[in-house]
């Protein structure tokens, strides 16, 4: 039996009691002002005790459950590491390479997240949803991006 | 009675343009093609497809966002009646006796129950809304300050009572989305607040690029830890949709019940589409006769729970047109384009924009017209699309909401938000804190904020000004009530488990 017999309530006690925290140091500055005349930091000190309180009480909760165990958190960031990193690329590449080829990219990146990869499927489907995107977005919605690469012409 | 039916003629003049049509039926569409698409619930079907919405004028942008709505739910039952996947929470119930119902053959008839249901119970909840929302407006107008904050503490509390799980974990999401509201300048004083010199974060973040990173992206990520399984289908089954007389008769009342729940719990505040077709299934198995027959392919357990899905997902609407208050994460996001169209939800909606009330009312009917029309002869085209891989389906997504999170105000600096609340979302589900309660409290935080410090100035700074006024009061006590109510079941539950292990 480990001290902390829900794992996931007692790091999202932590969590609450970080985020509290921060908002505290963050709005050490701004003006409390009193409660008829509430400056900027009194309602988001408010908030920061009641997260930090109430974070307080998730994590003790936590080590002092009678519940049964709960399980352990399996953390598996391959997948989202991958994803949030296919749209790094496009929100920074889409300017010189342009929507079709930028699109192509995040569509194949992102594809090797799953267990179920093949590239060549993710080839075929990255050039057709940049198509099918420019042609939507760019061209039916309006939506200011370069469609081609820079060194092809760029722009629409 | 005459206002009523003057309003809804009003109302049907704007929906009935060509335009409006157009977009009903484009959005109902749409909603089901994606709705059917696994892996993607409403929440981030309706953030994603909010770009395309931007250049329309108001009417027609909410009554497409409506028909996505609608479209959405529809498409969830159809997956859950056809392969045991429920796109969403409220079609959770519809795949004990759904699925069941497809595995006996009798999937045709199935999905025949719940598109009629779903349509009859969509035009009666287009009357409800007709109908009461009005009154509710016009009390709503004569609330103060005080009240408002109480109505918002009271729409916040009912959504956390809807959350699954651990209740002080989702009433500490609500306090962590009302932090996140509070980013950007305070209007009352003009200090840029938890800005960190940002310039794009002086004007708050983006609610869109925020359900995008906490629905979407975070919802992939989670998926993908799972190996995509062989999905049955029981697709090949079916031979037409129709229902046999017996089986109208069977299911008729059901309907009638489902529906009149529905009405009424969807406007509740933190009622809904979910709730009431728990409440509808619930009902259904203690009426029967035969109660063993449910779970096992009982027409009525499709019928009754479909109809109310669909008449509290409507009727949901009108806490959030009447009052301002979402009362849940899709409601929360219709609030959201409201806004980004420059219209603050609330009562003056009705007053100051009257043919944006009437004809989204009208809309709704139309849109249940174009669920019924596009789904029982497509019903083919939607099982093709079901056996799309996930593989090739979760890439497009990211894509589209890439591009959705860019376009919402042109900058990439959105996409970066996206990308930091997919990494935030995916931490909430695997500590299983709901981001749904965050997104509400997100919403309306700037509104509860400056609402209390206005009560708080005509009070002179007297907190007792919530509790002596007798509206602000009964709000509250309703809050305290709906806590206790659930937090007792949980605390007898503890107390079995600690008898046990003694």
């Amino acid at each position: 039996m480990s001290l902390i017999r829900r794992p996931k309530d007692f790091y999202a006690g932590i969590l609450f009691i970080v985020s509290g925290t921060a908002a505290l140091l963050l709005s050490r500055s701004y003006p409390l002002g009193s409660a008829s005349r509430m400056g900027a930091g009194y309602f988001p000190r408010i908030l920061a005790f009641l997260l930090i309180g109430g974070g307080v009480l998730l994590s003790l909760l936590a080590l002092r459950s009678t519940q049964k165990e709960d399980t352990k958190i399996l953390w598996r960031w391959r997948p989202l590491v991958i994803i949030l990193f296919s749209v790094c690329l496009f929100s920074w590449a889409v300017d010189f390479l342009g929507l079709v080829a930028i699109s192509l990219v995040l569509v194949f990146v992102a594809s090797s997240a799953s267990s179920e990869f093949r590239w060549k499927d993710a080839l075929i489907s990255g050039l057709l949803l940049g198509l099918a995107a420019a042609a939507l977005f760019v061209y039916g919605l309006g939506i200011p991006l370069p469609v081609w690469p820079v060194f092809a012409g760029g722009g629409l | 009675m005459d206002a009523l039916l003057g309003n809804l003629a009003m109302g049907f003049g704007i929906a009935f343009s060509p335009v409006n049509v157009f977009y009903a039926f484009v959005g109902s569409l749409v909603g089901t093609l994606i709705g059917v698409l696994p892996g993607i619930g409403p929440v981030a079907t309706i953030a994603m497809l909010l770009p395309l919405t931007y250049g329309l004028p108001t009417v027609t942008a909410l009554i497409m966002l409506a028909g996505i709505y609608y479209g959405a739910s529809y498409g969830g039952s159809t997956t859950a009646i056809l392969v045991n996947l429920p796109g969403e929470m409220s079609s959770v119930i519809t795949v004990l006796d759904g699925y069941k119902m497809a595995r006996q053959g009798r999937a045709g008839a199935a999905l025949c129950i719940a598109a009629l249901g779903s349509f009859f119970a969509g035009c009666v909840a287009t009357l409800v809304i007709a109908a009461f929302a009005p009154f509710l407006a016009d009390a709503a107008l004569k609330f103060d300050a005080a009240e408002y904050f109480s109505l918002m503490v009271l729409g916040l509390v009912s959504a956390i009572v809807l959350a699954h799980g651990s209740i002080l974990k989702a009433i500490l999401m609500t306090f962590l989305g009302l932090l996140f509201g509070m980013i950007g300048t305070d209007v009352n004083t003009g200090t840029a607040r938890f800005s960190f010199g940002v310039p794009e974060l002086v004007d708050g973040i983006g609610f869109v690029a925020m359900t995008m990173g906490l629905f979407a992206f975070a919802e992939i990520a989670t998926n993908l830890e799972q190996t995509e399984g062989e999905r049955k289908l029981n697709a090949e089954q079916i031979s037409r949709i129709w229902i046999s007389w017996q089986e109208f008769k069977q299911s008729f009342p059901a309907i009638l019940r489902g529906t009149a729940l529905g009405s009424i719990l969807g406007i509740l505040p933190g009622g809904g589409a979910t709730l009431s077709s728990f409440a509808s299934y619930t009902v259904e198995k203690k009426l029967a006769k035969d109660p063993s027959r449910f779970g096992n392919g009982a027409i009525e357990g499709v019928a009754g729970p479909e109809s109310a899905n669909n008449a509290g997902a409507q009727t949901s609407f009108i806490p959030m047109l009447t009052l301002g208050i979402p009362s849940n994460a899709v409601m929360a996001l219709m609030a959201g384009a409201l806004i980004i169209h420059d219209i603050q939800p609330g009562p003056q909606i009705m007053t100051q924009t009257p043919d944006l009330f009437w004809g989204l009312i009208a809309s709704m009917w139309i849109g249940n017209v174009a669920l019924v029309i596009l789904n029982l002869p497509l019903i083919g085209i939607w099982i093709r699309l079901l056996k799309v891989p996930y593989r090739l389906l979760y890439p497009m997504i990211i894509l589209c909401c890439t591009i959705g999170a860019f376009s919402s105000n042109n900058n990439m600096f959105d996409v970066w938000v996206a990308i930091v609340f997919g990494f935030f979302g995916y931490i909430f589900a695997k500590l299983e804190c709901e981001p749904a309660p965050l997104l509400l409290g997100y919403i309306l935080g700037p509104l509860l904020e400056e609402n209390m410090r206005r009560a708080l100035v005509l009070s002179r700074g007297d907190y007792t000004v919530f509790v002596t006024r007798p509206i602000s009061l009964t709000m509250l006590l309703l809050a305290v009530a709906l806590l206790i109510v659930i937090i007792v079941p949980s605390v007898s539950k503890k107390r079995e488990v600690v008898f046990q292990e003694e």
